[in-house]
């Protein structure tokens, strides 16, 4: 299993492929509706993403990331479909994208300015409240927002005479801007940044007296956070060209939390299984509603589901299905080295790794 | 629950304050019941207002399908809550005690996502009207309009809170309660069965809350989401008072019952910027005297 090519390891590159393969044949062999959820996928792991950088990596308790999206995703309503800007007019799509992250990070910004004070259980009311909050006062200045009716926006089309349904540009272009997104958070919580978030988040006593600004690091933490929900916020309003104020109830919020929870807090994998599990299960749930149980019929909506799920997790999986997965690849691992017999104490795969200069096994968080 | 009344700004304001004073001890039960547990455990139940708004179903289930009289109705509906309580406790809660603050928050969610869900798929998301035991009509007096509804909540409420405090300060269980919770361990040599008491607690807990939904039910609407934005003011309560004291919770519910009447009647829109008055109020408390009217600072050791 050690053999190379190009001077990485035979088994990334076969994941690597495989991974292509299942990104390229998604839109292709799947229906329109399945596409159009895939594209969903997208959004939420840029949103579970945000999320994770504010609660998994600098443990400050987020229920309201939805509030975040909401921003973001009434950015790109209002500006390509109800405001004209004068001169301008209406600014297109991809445009809006940035701008929806920005408006999002600033309002992030000036939510984390309070949240320095609000430790805990304090912050997780907050930002409860924030969550609960958005839908009403969306409601309350319809006058700029739509109100009740909502906004409506013409599909997006794929640009340059590509040959692609709506659906698969869509996909595309979601998969896309995650793809990038994960870049910088990827650098981000390996650098200096990062570490300083997670020494927050298991000790703020401790990160002060090692010198870490808590002001400056955790307001950054909540705007980028909050940049990347305005951008998840804004690809959901793209997708579905149609926004409301119903659509940014707490349990958005709550999906979020979900997500990453299940997914695996801390992980930066985490959001990509936690984002496919908060889209599909409700399918399913809704698919399994023929199932009786006497009077009772299952599923529908899929809130039970999720609460027994998140339950398990918790108990059984604290680092979620990624931390599972990552699990059962190093038992995996030692069970291989220890039958080869090529060492007579099985060294850790991580140490052993190390030493020959592969890839890490595990993402040391 | 608000009845116009024409002329006279004093009087109109009075009249506010009076019907806020009825939405206020709703609050004030509900924002009792998450302070019980707060106290015991350390745990902001997000769950409180589910497990209330679940309590109400019951209730209506037990009016409306078994054609039980009211009263009957409303004591086993506090005596099913308790044992609910006691068994949520017992069953989920239980295996995560002392866990971190974002563990027990997630636990309490997804105990929220569960209550919603099962009132959903028993009795649907269809809207449903809950009778009122109070009679129609109201007092007059001084100029004045009190319902008897308002009336009627604000005196449940008070022999709910008068019956806790007894409990708590002169039953040996009560006793033994508040010993659990403030010194586990010296207790626990003393032979109170801490896990049992704070069982209990979660019990008795989901059955003071139990009152509040059923209180509020005839005045709003009944759907698996009602409790929602009454546990959000139960919070904002909760944190007024600081967050650990019982008589902050019950002044602070009836603050904030009559601030949102005022801001209702006085502020344009006032009604749709009720939730977002409430997250003002959390962030104002907790900036400027994080305590709480009632509450002790908190000293972090290093």
């Amino acid at each position: 299993m050690n053999a190379r090519v190009a001077g990485l390891p035979v088994y990334s590159l076969v994941l690597a492929i495989a991974g292509l393969v299942v990104f390229i044949g998604i839109p292709l062999t799947t229906n329109s509706f399945q596409t159009f959820q895939f594209a969903n996928v997208a959004a939420f792991v840029i949103a579970i993403l945000g999320l994770n950088i504010l609660t998994g990596y600098s443990g400050q308790i987020s229920l309201g990331n939805g509030a975040f999206m909401a921003v973001g995703g009434y950015t790109t309503a209002l500006l390509a479909a109800k405001w004209p800007l004068p001169f301008i007019g209406f600014v297109p799509y991809g445009l809006t994208i940035p701008l929806a992250g920005v408006v999002a990070a600033l309002l992030g910004f000036l939510i984390g300015i309070p949240a320095l004070r609000l430790r805990g259980i304090y912050l997780a009311l907050a930002t409860f409240a924030l969550a609960l909050a958005v839908t009403p006062v969306l409601n309350n200045y319809d006058g700029f927002t739509g109100g009740h009716a909502g906004v409506f926006l013409k599909s997006a089309r794929p640009p340059f005479g590509l040959d692609l349904s709506n659906d698969q540009w869509l996909y595309l272009m979601c998969w896309a801007i995650a793809a990038i997104l994960y870049v910088p958070a990827f650098l981000m919580l390996r650098s200096r940044t990062g570490r300083a978030w997670m020494a927050i988040r298991d000790s703020e006593t401790a990160a002060v007296s090692s010198g870490i600004s808590l002001a400056y690091y955790k307001t950054l933490a909540f705007a980028i956070s909050a940049f990347y929900a305005g951008i998840a916020g804004s690809l959901f309003v793209i997708n579905n060209a149609y926004v409301d104020p119903d659509s940014y109830s707490l349990a958005l919020s709550l999906t979020l939390l979900i997500g990453l929870v299940i997914g695996g807090l801390a992980n930066v994998w985490g959001p990509i299984l936690g984002a496919v599990l908060v889209v599909w299960l409700p399918y399913f749930a809704e698919k399994s509603a023929g199932i009786r149980l006497g009077p009772i019929s299952l599923g529908g909506k899929p809130d039970i589901e999720f609460g027994i799920v998140l339950i398990l997790i918790v108990f059984f999986a604290p680092n979620g299905l990624a931390g599972l997965i990552g699990r059962g690849i190093r038992w995996y691992r030692s069970k291989r080295d220890a039958g080869r017999g090529a060492a007579p104490e099985p060294v850790p795969a991580v140490l052993k790794e190390a030493t020959q200069g592969g890839e890490p096994s595990e993402i040391i968080t | 629950m608000i009845e116009l009344v024409a002329g006279n700004p004093v009087q109109a304001f009075v009249q506010q304050v009076v019907s806020g004073l009825a939405s206020g001890a709703v609050y004030a039960s509900l924002a009792l019941s998450l302070v019980l547990i707060y106290r015991a455990m350390d745990v902001a139940n997000f769950a409180q207002g589910e497990m209330a708004m679940f309590s109400t179903f019951i209730a209506y289930a037990l009016i409306t399908t078994f054609h039980f009289p009211y009263l009957l109705a409303f004591a086993l509906t506090i005596a099913i809550s308790f044992g609910g309580g006691v068994l949520v406790e017992r069953t989920v809660i239980r295996p995560f005690e002392g866990s971190s603050v974002l563990t027990l928050v997630i636990i309490t969610l997804a105990l929220f996502s569960i209550v919603n869900g099962t009132a959903g798929l028993i009795w649907g998301y269809v809207f449903k009207t809950f009778d009122s035991p109070f009679p129609f009509g109201s007092v007059h007096f001084q100029g004045l309009y009190i319902g008897y509804q308002d009336l009627g909540i604000i005196g449940v409420t008070l022999v709910v809170l008068a019956l806790v405090f007894v409990f708590f300060r002169y039953t040996k269980l009560g006793l033994a309660m508040r010993a659990a919770s403030l010194y586990p361990e010296a207790s626990r040599l003393l032979g109170v069965r801490t896990g049992w008491m704070l069982a209990f607690g979660w019990g008795i807990s989901a059955a003071v809350g139990a009152v509040s939904g059923m209180m509020i039910a005839p005045v709003v609407f009944l759907d698996p989401g009602f409790m929602q934005p009454v546990l959000l003011f139960a919070f904002v309560a909760a944190v007024l008072g600081g967050i650990e004291s019982p008589l902050g919770a019950v002044v602070g519910g009836v603050l904030v019952g009559v601030l949102l009447a005022l801001l209702g009647t006085y502020v344009p829109g006032g009604q749709n910027l009720r939730i977002a008055m409430g997250l003002v109020v959390i962030v104002a408390v907790l900036l400027i005297k994080p305590a709480g009217l009632f509450g002790r600072s908190e000293v972090r050791r290093v």
